[in-house]
Protein backbone atom coordinates (compact mmCIF):
# COMPACT_ATOMS: atom_id res chain seq x y z
CA UNK A 1 0.00 0.00 0.00
CA UNK A 2 2.75 2.43 0.86
CA UNK A 3 4.87 1.59 -2.19
CA UNK A 4 2.27 3.09 -4.47
CA UNK A 5 1.90 6.21 -2.35
CA UNK A 6 4.80 8.04 -4.01
CA UNK A 7 3.33 7.35 -7.44
CA UNK A 8 -0.08 8.55 -6.30
CA UNK A 9 1.38 11.69 -4.80
CA UNK A 10 3.35 12.77 -7.85
CA UNK A 11 0.48 12.96 -10.31
CA UNK A 12 -2.06 15.14 -8.43
CA UNK A 13 0.52 17.86 -7.83
CA UNK A 14 1.03 18.30 -11.58
CA UNK A 15 -2.63 18.21 -12.54
CA UNK A 16 -4.24 20.43 -9.89
CA UNK A 17 -3.50 24.10 -9.48
CA UNK A 18 -3.94 25.76 -6.14
CA UNK A 19 -7.29 27.53 -5.91
CA UNK A 20 -6.96 31.27 -5.46
CA UNK A 21 -8.13 32.82 -2.19
CA UNK A 22 -11.48 34.55 -2.32
CA UNK A 23 -9.77 37.92 -1.85
CA UNK A 24 -7.57 37.43 -4.93
CA UNK A 25 -10.40 36.90 -7.39
CA UNK A 26 -11.91 39.89 -9.22
CA UNK A 27 -15.13 41.09 -7.63
CA UNK A 28 -18.22 39.58 -9.31
CA UNK A 29 -20.48 41.95 -11.22
CA UNK A 30 -23.38 43.12 -9.15
CA UNK A 31 -25.78 43.57 -12.04
CA UNK A 32 -26.16 41.63 -15.25
CA UNK A 33 -25.78 44.38 -17.88
CA UNK A 34 -27.42 42.46 -20.73
CA UNK A 35 -30.50 41.81 -18.57
CA UNK A 36 -30.72 45.47 -17.58
CA UNK A 37 -30.51 46.61 -21.23
CA UNK A 38 -33.15 44.13 -22.35
CA UNK A 39 -35.42 45.25 -19.49
CA UNK A 40 -35.02 48.90 -20.35
CA UNK A 41 -35.96 48.24 -23.98
CA UNK A 42 -39.22 46.59 -22.98
CA UNK A 43 -40.16 48.53 -19.83
CA UNK A 44 -38.31 51.86 -19.93
CA UNK A 45 -40.34 53.43 -17.09
CA UNK A 46 -39.69 50.92 -14.30
CA UNK A 47 -36.43 50.19 -12.55
CA UNK A 48 -35.08 46.70 -13.23
CA UNK A 49 -35.50 44.36 -10.24
CA UNK A 50 -32.54 44.04 -7.92
CA UNK A 51 -30.93 40.66 -7.53
CA UNK A 52 -29.45 39.42 -4.23
CA UNK A 53 -25.97 39.97 -5.63
CA UNK A 54 -26.58 43.70 -5.99
CA UNK A 55 -27.35 43.99 -2.27
CA UNK A 56 -24.10 42.38 -1.27
CA UNK A 57 -21.16 44.66 -0.79
CA UNK A 58 -18.14 42.92 -2.24
CA UNK A 59 -14.99 43.12 -0.22
CA UNK A 60 -11.97 44.83 -1.75
CA UNK A 61 -9.24 42.64 -3.25
CA UNK A 62 -5.90 42.40 -1.49
CA UNK A 63 -4.27 45.81 -1.82
CA UNK A 64 -0.62 46.06 -2.83
CA UNK A 65 0.33 48.19 0.19
CA UNK A 66 -0.72 47.42 3.77
CA UNK A 67 -3.87 49.38 4.71
CA UNK A 68 -3.83 51.54 7.80
CA UNK A 69 -6.89 50.05 9.49
CA UNK A 70 -8.28 46.61 10.11
CA UNK A 71 -11.97 46.12 9.26
CA UNK A 72 -13.55 43.88 11.85
CA UNK A 73 -16.94 42.14 11.89
CA UNK A 74 -17.65 40.53 15.24
CA UNK A 75 -20.89 38.57 15.15
CA UNK A 76 -22.88 36.40 17.53
CA UNK A 77 -25.78 34.14 16.61
CA UNK A 78 -28.29 36.63 18.01
CA UNK A 79 -26.60 39.98 17.42
CA UNK A 80 -23.89 41.70 15.45
CA UNK A 81 -21.51 43.36 17.91
CA UNK A 82 -19.28 45.04 15.34
CA UNK A 83 -20.09 45.23 11.66
CA UNK A 84 -17.27 46.30 9.35
CA UNK A 85 -15.75 48.56 11.96
CA UNK A 86 -12.35 50.05 11.20
CA UNK A 87 -9.98 49.51 14.11
CA UNK A 88 -6.26 49.54 14.74
CA UNK A 89 -5.85 46.12 16.31
CA UNK A 90 -7.76 43.22 17.81
CA UNK A 91 -6.32 40.71 20.24
CA UNK A 92 -8.09 37.38 19.93
CA UNK A 93 -7.92 34.47 22.37
CA UNK A 94 -6.94 31.68 20.01
CA UNK A 95 -6.16 28.14 21.13
CA UNK A 96 -2.49 28.86 20.40
CA UNK A 97 -2.48 31.87 22.72
CA UNK A 98 -3.46 35.52 22.58
CA UNK A 99 -2.99 36.64 18.99
CA UNK A 100 -2.67 40.30 18.04
CA UNK A 101 -4.08 41.07 14.62
CA UNK A 102 -2.85 44.21 12.88
CA UNK A 103 -3.71 45.43 9.38
CA UNK A 104 -1.76 43.41 6.87
CA UNK A 105 -1.92 40.22 8.94
CA UNK A 106 -1.42 37.02 6.99
CA UNK A 107 -4.60 35.07 6.16
CA UNK A 108 -5.42 32.92 9.16
CA UNK A 109 -8.23 30.82 10.47
CA UNK A 110 -7.98 30.62 14.24
CA UNK A 111 -10.09 28.55 16.62
CA UNK A 112 -10.86 30.55 19.75
CA UNK A 113 -10.72 29.28 23.32
CA UNK A 114 -12.69 30.85 26.17
CA UNK A 115 -10.90 34.13 26.84
CA UNK A 116 -10.64 37.85 26.40
CA UNK A 117 -11.10 39.60 23.08
CA UNK A 118 -9.97 43.22 22.98
CA UNK A 119 -10.62 45.72 20.22
CA UNK A 120 -8.18 48.62 20.09
CA UNK A 121 -9.29 51.78 18.34
CA UNK A 122 -7.18 54.88 18.93
CA UNK A 123 -6.89 55.15 22.69
CA UNK A 124 -9.93 53.13 23.60
CA UNK A 125 -10.00 49.42 24.25
CA UNK A 126 -13.24 47.43 24.32
CA UNK A 127 -13.00 44.04 25.97
CA UNK A 128 -15.35 41.09 25.62
CA UNK A 129 -15.21 37.65 27.15
CA UNK A 130 -15.72 35.14 24.35
CA UNK A 131 -16.94 31.62 25.10
CA UNK A 132 -15.55 29.97 21.97
CA UNK A 133 -15.69 30.51 18.24
CA UNK A 134 -13.55 31.17 15.22
CA UNK A 135 -11.68 34.10 13.73
CA UNK A 136 -11.11 34.40 10.00
CA UNK A 137 -8.49 36.91 8.96
CA UNK A 138 -8.36 37.64 5.26
CA UNK A 139 -5.47 38.96 3.23
CA UNK A 140 -7.21 42.28 2.55
CA UNK A 141 -7.18 43.20 6.28
CA UNK A 142 -10.75 42.15 6.91
CA UNK A 143 -11.36 40.06 9.98
CA UNK A 144 -14.50 38.08 10.77
CA UNK A 145 -14.83 36.91 14.34
CA UNK A 146 -17.70 34.64 15.20
CA UNK A 147 -18.56 33.51 18.69
CA UNK A 148 -21.49 31.79 20.35
CA UNK A 149 -21.51 34.00 23.43
CA UNK A 150 -19.56 37.18 24.10
CA UNK A 151 -20.15 39.42 27.09
CA UNK A 152 -18.54 42.69 28.20
CA UNK A 153 -16.58 42.15 31.41
CA UNK A 154 -18.87 44.21 33.62
CA UNK A 155 -21.74 41.78 33.07
CA UNK A 156 -19.83 38.92 34.71
CA UNK A 157 -20.51 38.10 38.36
CA UNK A 158 -17.24 37.31 40.15
CA UNK A 159 -18.82 35.33 42.98
CA UNK A 160 -20.57 32.99 40.54
CA UNK A 161 -17.27 32.47 38.76
CA UNK A 162 -15.54 31.47 41.99
CA UNK A 163 -18.36 29.13 42.92
CA UNK A 164 -18.28 27.55 39.49
CA UNK A 165 -14.53 27.11 39.62
CA UNK A 166 -14.70 25.38 43.00
CA UNK A 167 -17.57 23.16 41.86
CA UNK A 168 -15.86 22.02 38.67
CA UNK A 169 -12.49 21.46 40.33
CA UNK A 170 -14.28 19.20 42.73
CA UNK A 171 -16.11 17.45 39.87
CA UNK A 172 -12.83 16.94 38.06
CA UNK A 173 -11.31 15.08 40.98
CA UNK A 174 -14.39 12.91 41.45
CA UNK A 175 -15.09 12.21 37.76
CA UNK A 176 -15.05 8.60 36.63
CA UNK A 177 -15.85 8.30 32.91
CA UNK A 178 -13.94 10.04 30.12
CA UNK A 179 -16.96 12.15 29.29
CA UNK A 180 -17.43 13.40 32.85
CA UNK A 181 -13.76 14.22 33.04
CA UNK A 182 -13.97 16.16 29.78
CA UNK A 183 -16.99 18.13 30.95
CA UNK A 184 -15.38 18.92 34.28
CA UNK A 185 -12.20 19.96 32.49
CA UNK A 186 -14.18 22.27 30.23
CA UNK A 187 -15.83 23.76 33.31
CA UNK A 188 -12.48 24.34 34.97
CA UNK A 189 -11.04 25.91 31.79
CA UNK A 190 -13.95 28.27 31.26
CA UNK A 191 -14.14 29.39 34.88
CA UNK A 192 -10.40 29.93 35.20
CA UNK A 193 -10.45 31.95 31.99
CA UNK A 194 -13.33 34.02 33.38
CA UNK A 195 -11.39 34.51 36.59
CA UNK A 196 -8.26 35.57 34.76
CA UNK A 197 -10.27 37.96 32.61
CA UNK A 198 -11.86 39.60 35.64
CA UNK A 199 -8.67 39.94 37.65
CA UNK A 200 -6.09 40.46 34.88
CA UNK B 1 -2.26 4.77 10.24
CA UNK B 2 -2.28 6.43 13.63
CA UNK B 3 -3.72 9.95 13.85
CA UNK B 4 -0.87 12.40 13.62
CA UNK B 5 -2.66 15.52 14.94
CA UNK B 6 -3.00 15.93 18.69
CA UNK B 7 -6.76 15.82 19.26
CA UNK B 8 -8.24 18.14 21.88
CA UNK B 9 -9.26 16.40 25.10
CA UNK B 10 -12.98 16.81 24.43
CA UNK B 11 -12.78 15.12 21.07
CA UNK B 12 -10.80 12.29 22.58
CA UNK B 13 -13.66 11.83 25.05
CA UNK B 14 -16.16 11.54 22.21
CA UNK B 15 -17.59 15.07 22.24
CA UNK B 16 -18.12 17.07 19.06
CA UNK B 17 -17.08 20.69 18.62
CA UNK B 18 -20.68 21.93 18.66
CA UNK B 19 -21.36 20.23 21.99
CA UNK B 20 -18.14 21.67 23.41
CA UNK B 21 -18.98 25.15 22.17
CA UNK B 22 -22.51 24.98 23.56
CA UNK B 23 -21.27 23.81 26.96
CA UNK B 24 -18.80 26.71 27.08
CA UNK B 25 -21.53 29.17 26.13
CA UNK B 26 -23.88 27.79 28.80
CA UNK B 27 -21.22 28.02 31.48
CA UNK B 28 -20.52 31.64 30.56
CA UNK B 29 -24.24 32.47 30.58
CA UNK B 30 -24.61 30.99 34.05
CA UNK B 31 -21.94 33.35 35.38
CA UNK B 32 -23.64 36.56 34.36
CA UNK B 33 -25.08 39.25 36.62
CA UNK B 34 -28.78 39.38 37.18
CA UNK B 35 -30.67 41.24 34.44
CA UNK B 36 -28.31 39.89 31.79
CA UNK B 37 -28.58 36.38 33.11
CA UNK B 38 -32.35 36.10 32.63
CA UNK B 39 -32.10 37.40 29.06
CA UNK B 40 -29.30 35.00 28.37
CA UNK B 41 -31.24 32.02 29.67
CA UNK B 42 -34.05 32.74 27.24
CA UNK B 43 -31.44 32.46 24.49
CA UNK B 44 -30.42 29.06 25.73
CA UNK B 45 -33.81 27.51 25.07
CA UNK B 46 -34.38 25.72 21.80
CA UNK B 47 -37.95 25.19 20.65
CA UNK B 48 -38.50 22.17 18.50
CA UNK B 49 -41.42 20.06 17.39
CA UNK B 50 -41.25 16.34 16.83
CA UNK B 51 -43.63 14.19 14.86
CA UNK B 52 -43.44 10.60 13.66
CA UNK B 53 -44.14 9.94 10.02
CA UNK B 54 -45.80 6.84 8.53
CA UNK B 55 -46.58 6.46 4.79
CA UNK B 56 -45.42 10.03 4.10
CA UNK B 57 -47.91 11.50 6.56
CA UNK B 58 -47.19 12.86 9.99
CA UNK B 59 -48.73 10.52 12.54
CA UNK B 60 -49.72 12.89 15.25
CA UNK B 61 -49.88 16.63 15.58
CA UNK B 62 -46.45 17.86 16.49
CA UNK B 63 -45.94 18.86 20.08
CA UNK B 64 -43.87 21.90 20.87
CA UNK B 65 -41.04 21.02 23.18
CA UNK B 66 -38.53 23.26 24.86
CA UNK B 67 -35.07 21.89 25.16
CA UNK B 68 -32.60 23.17 27.75
CA UNK B 69 -29.16 21.98 26.94
CA UNK B 70 -27.16 21.98 30.16
CA UNK B 71 -24.24 20.11 28.70
CA UNK B 72 -25.15 16.48 28.72
CA UNK B 73 -27.90 16.94 31.29
CA UNK B 74 -30.57 17.55 28.76
CA UNK B 75 -34.02 18.39 30.05
CA UNK B 76 -36.85 18.41 27.56
CA UNK B 77 -39.83 20.28 28.90
CA UNK B 78 -43.04 19.55 27.09
CA UNK B 79 -45.27 22.53 26.88
CA UNK B 80 -48.56 20.71 26.35
CA UNK B 81 -49.85 17.34 27.49
CA UNK B 82 -48.81 14.27 25.59
CA UNK B 83 -50.96 11.51 24.27
CA UNK B 84 -48.50 8.65 24.01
Amino acid sequence: MLRRATGLLARPILSCRARPFSTDLPAPQTTDSSFVEAWKKVIPNMEPPKTPLSFMQPRPPTPSSIPSKLTVSFVLPYASELSNKEVDMVIIPSTTGQMGVLPGHVSTIAELKPGLLSVHEGNEVTKYFVSSGFAFIHANSFADIIAVEAVPLDQIDASLVQKGLAEFTQKLSSASTDLEKAEAQIGVDVHSALNAALTG
Amino acid sequence: MASNAAVPFWRAAGMTYITYSNICANLVRNCLKEPYKTEALTREKVHFAVSKWVDSKPQKSSMIRIFLDLGFLRCAIRSDTEEE
